[in-house]
């Protein structure tokens, strides 16, 4: 609210990806956060005029052309995608604030309705095929990536009992397989550079790219 | 021999080596160090000093073992993979060694989580495996971890630690084999109370023939009163801490239960040393230096051997 304050008409955006399946972000919380904002404004003894839109994809240029013609009716955009959709937006509309309205945190999966849990960190070198099919680089708590440190205890890491030990995962999987050997195959120290130690990343596929 | 280290002469010699260890203060005190080195001088072979440990801001690992090596110690240098990272690692081992320093632990650390800085990020650009590989390729290649050649390299005795009674049970002395296949000469294990579980991770040890390629050094700490007692058994993770010891602390009035802690310190000591692969002690007497002495004394392991 402190971001919108001084604008009257204001744009909320949504995406219909990653953010909508996370009810995060999607038409129905592009709704609920309109008049959710409205309302607190009105009891501020505010009325602020709420335009709602949301996009098939906000984190692709041909889409985030759909909002070419709302832009003259507003004073700044509040995007409800993730950080991808928001920067878009930006680079779009150059001469409009734009505002994130969720706060990105990570890529997980869905462990039960309403309950996520991350799972990757796009490090660009992937462990997967020697950790069992699980991640030390985002489910360790010290990214460990030869085994597990001495605060694992009946299965969850020593920061916290909702926190799985990821070793813990990794080793009764790896005996699940029958690979306990490969356990002992020591990970030497990572080379960082695909993880973002090497600067923003990108990738190019000539094939697509022309 | 593969460093000047003093602890590396001793176990070389076939002693039962003994360390213990010096907390840096919580400010700019070097009194505090000199203090504590103080109290060691001369009872043990080496003083580790620790490195931020519980995430707590302390005097650097590396500041207070240069204040113990100019009073003549030993210290053996603490080194986290939580709060540098590689260049910063490798640049410290330089000064270390520059110093005199020769002997460290490679560690990856408390998690923030339980210090008093829990907003800190972590680095964990390297764990402690790989950064026992990155001091070995430093020492026996001449090289830095990014492979260039290092002029005067530093030659480290390398330590680890080990948590027998940490889980997966099954997977600790795997764990010890990796760091061994990592390049460590010595190991220094979390507290032990509970002899017997240690016993089996020690018979685990010498099926694969671990206790032969690095020394391994049994981690003990006196518990001063029954409640910290309780304390180690429920709350610090990784600790295995039996009911009969707890139950044996608390038997005793108030006052004469530091003695009882340290009396079942030093009969771990005894028990210990009869088992085959157990190289030395490591004496954690956490904020209770002046105890060490007669620890060390009363345990049969005075006077320490000249080895210089």
């Amino acid at each position: 609210m402190d971001y919108i304050q001084p604008f009257n008409r204001i744009l909320l955006v949504g995406c219909n990806e990653c953010v909508t399946v996370c009810s995060a972000g999607g038409r129905k919380e592009v709704g609920l956060l309109s008049s959710a904002l409205q309302s607190a404004f009105l009891s501020a003894g505010k009325s602020i005029d709420i335009k709602e839109h949301t996009l098939e994809r906000q984190c692709d240029p041909e889409y985030v052309e759909e909002l070419v013609g709302m832009m003259d009716g507003v004073d700044a955009v509040v995007s409800m995608a993730c950080g991808c959709g928001v920067q878009e937006v930006a680079r779009r509309y150059k001469n409009k604030p734009v505002f994130p309205a969720v706060n990105t945190k990570f890529m997980g999966a869905s462990e039960r309705q309403g309950v996520w849990a991350e799972r990757c960190q796009g490090c660009g070198n992937c462990l997967l095929g020697i950790t069992g099919g699980i991640c030390p680089i985002a489910r360790c708590s010290k990214q460990l990536m030869n085994g597990p440190c001495g605060g694992s205890t009946n299965g969850k890491c020593e920061i916290s009992k909702e926190v799985d030990c990821a070793w813990q995962l990794i080793w009764d999987r790896l005996k699940m397989l029958g690979q306990e050997e490969r356990y002992l195959d020591i990970i030497p120290a990572k080379d960082w550079r695909t993880a973002g130690g090497g600067g923003p990343r990108k990738i190019v596929r000539e094939d697509l790219a022309g | 021999m593969k460093t000047n280290s003093i602890l590396e002469k001793v176990l070389a010699n076939g002693n039962l080596a003994v360390t213990s260890e010096c907390g840096p203060p919580r400010g700019a005190v070097p009194e505090k160090v000199k203090e504590k080195g103080q109290l060691l001088a001369g009872f043990v072979d080496a003083v580790n000093v620790t490195d931020n440990q519980t995430a707590m801001v302390r005097m650097s690992s590396l500041g207070a073992s240069i204040l113990l090596r100019q009073m003549g110690l030993n210290p053996l240098l603490q080194m986290v993979t939580r709060d540098r990272n590689r260049l910063a690692m490798q640049s410290e081992i330089l000064s270390a060694y520059a110093h005199g320093i020769d002997t460290m632990l490679c560690l990856s650390g408390d998690h923030p989580h339980f210090g008093d800085h829990p907003m800190a990020a972590s680095v964990h650009d390297i764990d402690s495996i790989q950064l026992i590989q990155m001091v070995k390729t430093m020492r026996d290649e001449g090289r830095f971890q990014g492979g260039a050649e290092i002029e005067n390299p530093p030659k480290m005795f390398i330590g680890a630690a080990a948590n027998p009674f940490a889980d997966p049970f099954e997977l600790r002395v795997m764990r010890l084999a990796k760091k061994v296949a990592a390049g460590v000469d010595f190991i220094q294990t979390q507290c032990i109370y509970n002899i017997e579980k240690f016993e089996t991770w020690m018979e685990g040890v010498r099926n694969r023939g671990l206790h032969e390629k690095c020394y391994i050094l049994a981690g003990v700490t006196p518990m001063k009163s029954a409640g910290m007692a309780r304390y180690m058994k429920n709350k610090v993770p990784g600790m295995d801490v039996p009911d009969a010891v707890v139950a044996r602390m608390a038997a005793k009035p108030k006052e004469e239960q530091a003695q009882e802690g340290v009396d079942i310190c030093i009969e771990t000591i005894q028990r210990l040393s009869q088992v085959k692969g157990v190289a030395g002690f490591h004496i954690m007497a956490i904020e209770w230096e002046k105890i060490v002495p007669q620890i060390v004394e009363r345990a049969g392991l005075l006077p320490r051997p000249q080895v210089a």
